[in-house]
């Protein structure tokens, strides 16, 4: 149905992309696998005609034999939408906040002429039913804000499915998502796909995902396709290198065993921690009560060791990491640091402060952009003062955490994220803490950077002595790297064990739904 | 910085009108205190570039020390706004939600909520008409405009990773506001006072065109242009330069804005690329 041969594309005389030949026929899924920087976006741009300017595309585009290169602007307009339908990864940002949903997705409709207002609006109710947003919960009414992330994905997909285009792209339509959420819109996507028999190119950086959804794939390396097939038998194979690479560091181990740990007291005690957050208003007048977004939780870290603590989005893990951290305060319980009591603000000693650091997801947000990596790492030193061979830490520091010292004069982004994250760590280490708190800490990378990563943390916590208090929504990354874990599920504490005993025999419900949600790539025989 | 029209006809034209401003500080073409009957009303040309008004005086160095008076009303009016304005945005934006937070917007609220010049004219009819209480009349309303640029912008900048970094590091919020918040909205700030300037220019003349800005004999645009009001059949050029000169000032300026915006937002450099 849709043909790419022999695409190439250069991007204001840079190469992007290199004799990409792709097929999807009908009621076909094909992934598009590769690491960020691949050409997976550019390639789905390039199907959109939604290129950047600068970009200069060779070779052959078709649809159902209908050459879309030839095409005019205006032309393509009305092909796009109406043939083609895309998803993109960050549902927060795709839809109008000010629009109401039913709207949203009923405009794809009329500016296509394809109904007047009061048939687009019963169409698109229909529509969102069909989803998983059903009227009587999710009312065509709603607004974004009023949504999930999860549930404003499936409100994109219903406006890049209203005017039944034969080809859907989702460019990593679920990285940004829960791994329960991610699991039920790949169903929904793969439903759709068997019921309308659109074609479906699915974006991602991760095997795992692809795995269990995709009939084809294509692994996509600097602009090439590496290697085209059934899915089931590229990943069986695993004929070229790269796609090795790649299926191992979706399931990898850091290798360096775990230090034994130490006798004595805990490094940190968390008693019936509670904290809630003032209540909101409902209407004019009606208050709700206060959301308790950490709920009476209790638990212990040794020295040395290493911590999961995992759920989903706005089940308190995030406002949890913030009081261990002495950033917000609690309304009951304690938090102990190696028996100190942890104050949030200026309370807090900067002796306690020093003993624990952190490392946050965004690999973009976690730097003042101007100013220098040796600044930037050295900014922990502000507890206790400069010392005097400040120079010489931050050397060590980015020679431990694998960059050149040579880096120390450069300003951010110059970084990959892979980098940005290294120099986190850095920053993380240098004034030499007990705890690091790792906030989603690998969730924004590629799989193959993680893999190095999560190698990285291994190390230092071998070198260091380090304990790590490992939060995440992804259990295969709790998996490898740490020794036990804590299920977290509306502000408290469902479940809690060694990591391999819950992952492998969970006892709650939830931990349970976790776990069949995650996407696993089969290991061959 | 190649194909910036804006940033280069609003920098030609704002460069020129300041040094032409400068330079009335050590040279004038004629004195513009001295009256001289005898050559009221000349056209332009000859020793008189663009003539003379009709008490005789030169109107190009009217013009000179007027843009004088003006930029240096302006300038300081955005001084005392960015002064005051800034630190109480960036206080505020600090303790965003508490109570600091709140009176200074409110505060900001209540200056907002009364007409700017009018109440530029009724702080110049009780203190007495001068250049000085200009200045003051209309600082005093810019203060909450960049108070609330401030806010604005260091708001969002409070939920980035970074700011988390410098709290772990045991930074205070004042700190955190010079040394991580204020760096980042600076480019925001400059294209705001240029804006905020043109609006000064604009503010003196009209406070100096009701006889509230600087005094005689001191030039003002706004004056010359009051005063050529009665002429404006008999010598429409003595209305026509001075309105020219507040135009072209005001339109330079939000030229220099724009392009200053465009140059330095990096949002915006991105997607131009």
């Amino acid at each position: 149905m849709i043909l790419l041969r022999d695409l190439g594309l250069s991007l204001n005389g840079r190469p992007v992309l290199n004799g990409v030949s792709l097929e999807i026929g009908r009621g076909e899924i094909l992934g598009l696998a590769g690491e960020s920087g691949s050409g997976k976006s550019m390639t789905a741009l390039a199907i959109m005609g939604l290129l950047p300017e600068g970009a200069e595309l060779r070779g052959h585009l078709r649809l159902n034999g209908l050459d879309l290169l030839s095409l005019s602007d205006r032309q393509m307009c009305r092909v796009r939408g109406r043939d083609l339908g895309m998803i993109f990864q960050e549902p927060m940002t795709a839809l109008n906040p000010v629009q109401r949903i039913g709207d949203q997705v009923a405009e794809t409709l009329i500016v296509h002429g394809e109904a007047t207002r009061a048939e687009a609006r019963r169409a698109a109710a229909r529509l969102l039913n069909r989803v998983g947003l059903p009227p009587d919960r999710f009312p065509p009414t709603r607004y974004p804000h009023e949504l999930s992330g999860g549930q404003r994905q499936r409100v994109c997909i219903a406006m890049a499915i209203a005017l039944r285009p034969q080809l859907l792209i989702a460019d990593e339509p679920t990285t940004a998502l829960d791994v329960t959420t991610q699991a039920r819109i790949l169903d929904l996507l793969k439903g759709l796909v068997a019921e309308t028999g659109m074609g479906l190119l699915l974006i991602t950086h991760d095997l795992a995902v692809i795995s269990g959804v995709a009939d084809r794939l294509a692994v996509m390396r600097r602009g090439e396709i590496v290697e085209e097939g059934p899915a089931a038998s590229v990943l069986a194979d695993r004929k070229h290198p790269y796609t090795r690479a790649l299926v191992a560091a979706s399931a990898h181990r850091p290798t360096t065993p775990p230090p034994p740990p130490p006798p004595g007291p805990p490094l940190l005690e968390v008693r019936e921690a509670r904290r809630s957050y003032p209540a909101v208003h409902s209407g004019l007048f009606r208050r709700l009560p206060p959301h308790r977004a950490v709920d009476g939780v209790s638990f212990g870290i040794a020295r040395g060791e290493s911590l999961g603590l995992v759920g989903e989005s706005g089940c308190g893990k995030s406002t949890l990491a913030r009081a261990v951290l002495g950033l917000d305060p609690l309304q009951g319980g304690e938090i102990r640091l190696d028996g100190e009591v942890v104050r949030a603000g200026a309370a807090m000693p900067a002796r306690l402060r020093r003993k624990m650091n952190a490392v946050f997801q965004d690999p973009f947000g976690s730097f003042n952009p101007r100013h220098r990596v040796a600044r930037l790492i050295a900014e922990p030193f502000h507890l206790g003062g400069r010392p005097s061979d400040a120079d010489e830490r931050i050397d060590a520091a980015l020679e431990a955490v694998g960059l050149d010292p040579k880096h120390r004069d450069r300003f951010i982004h110059e970084f990959s994220g892979g980098q940005r994250q290294r120099i986190a760590i850095a920053r993380a280490l240098i004034a030499r803490p007990d705890l690091i708190v790792l906030d989603e800490a690998v969730s924004a990378l590629d799989v193959r950077v993680r893999a190095q990563i999560l190698d990285l943390l291994a190390d230092l916590r071998a070198r260091f002595g380090l304990s790590y208090l490992f939060i995440s929504h992804d259990l295969s990354v709790v998996r490898s790297s740490t020794e036990r874990v804590l299920v977290m599920q509306a502000g408290r504490i469902v479940e809690e064990g060694a990591t391999e005993k819950v992952l492998h025999n969970p006892a709650h419900a939830y931990t349970k739904a976790l776990l069949s949600a995650a996407p696993k790539l089969k290991e061959p025989e | 910085m190649s194909a910036r029209p804006n940033l280069i006809a609003g920098g030609v034209i704002s460069g020129a009108v300041l040094t032409l401003a400068a330079l009335s500080l050590v040279w004038v073409p004629h004195d513009v205190t001295a009256l001289n009957i005898a050559e009221r009303l000349r056209p332009p040309g000859g020793p008189y570039l663009l003539g003379t008004d009709q008490l005789g005086r030169d109107m190009l160095a009217m013009l000179m020390v007027g843009a004088r008076s003006s930029i240096a009303v302006a300038l300081v009016a955005v001084g005392i706004g960015m002064g005051a304005g800034v630190p109480l945005g960036l206080m505020a934006a600090a303790t965003r939600g508490g109570w600091l937070d709140e009176i200074v917007m409110r505060m900001n609220d209540l200056i907002f909520a009364f007409p700017a010049l009018v109440i530029a004219i009724l702080i110049t009819a009780i203190l007495g008409p001068s250049a000085l209480n200009a200045i003051l009349a209309i600082g005093i309303f810019n203060i909450p405009v960049f108070a609330r640029v401030t806010r604005g912008a260091a708001l969002g900048l409070w939920t980035l990773d970074y700011i988390r970094a410098a709290e772990l590091a045991g930074k205070g919020r004042a700190r955190i506001s010079t040394e991580h918040v204020l760096p980042n909205i600076a480019n925001l700030l400059i294209v705001q006072a240029t804006i905020q300037f043109s609006l000064g220019i604009l503010a003196e003349a009209g406070l100096s065109y009701v006889g509230l800005g600087a005094q005689p004999p001191t030039p003002s645009w706004g004056r010359m242009l009051a005063e050529a009001q009665t002429m404006i059949y008999t010598a429409p050029r003595l209305a026509i330069l001075p309105g020219l000169a507040i135009v072209l000032t005001v339109l330079g300026l939000n030229l220099l804005g724009d392009g200053l915006r465009d140059a330095l937002d990096p949002r915006l450099r991105r997607a131009a690329r």
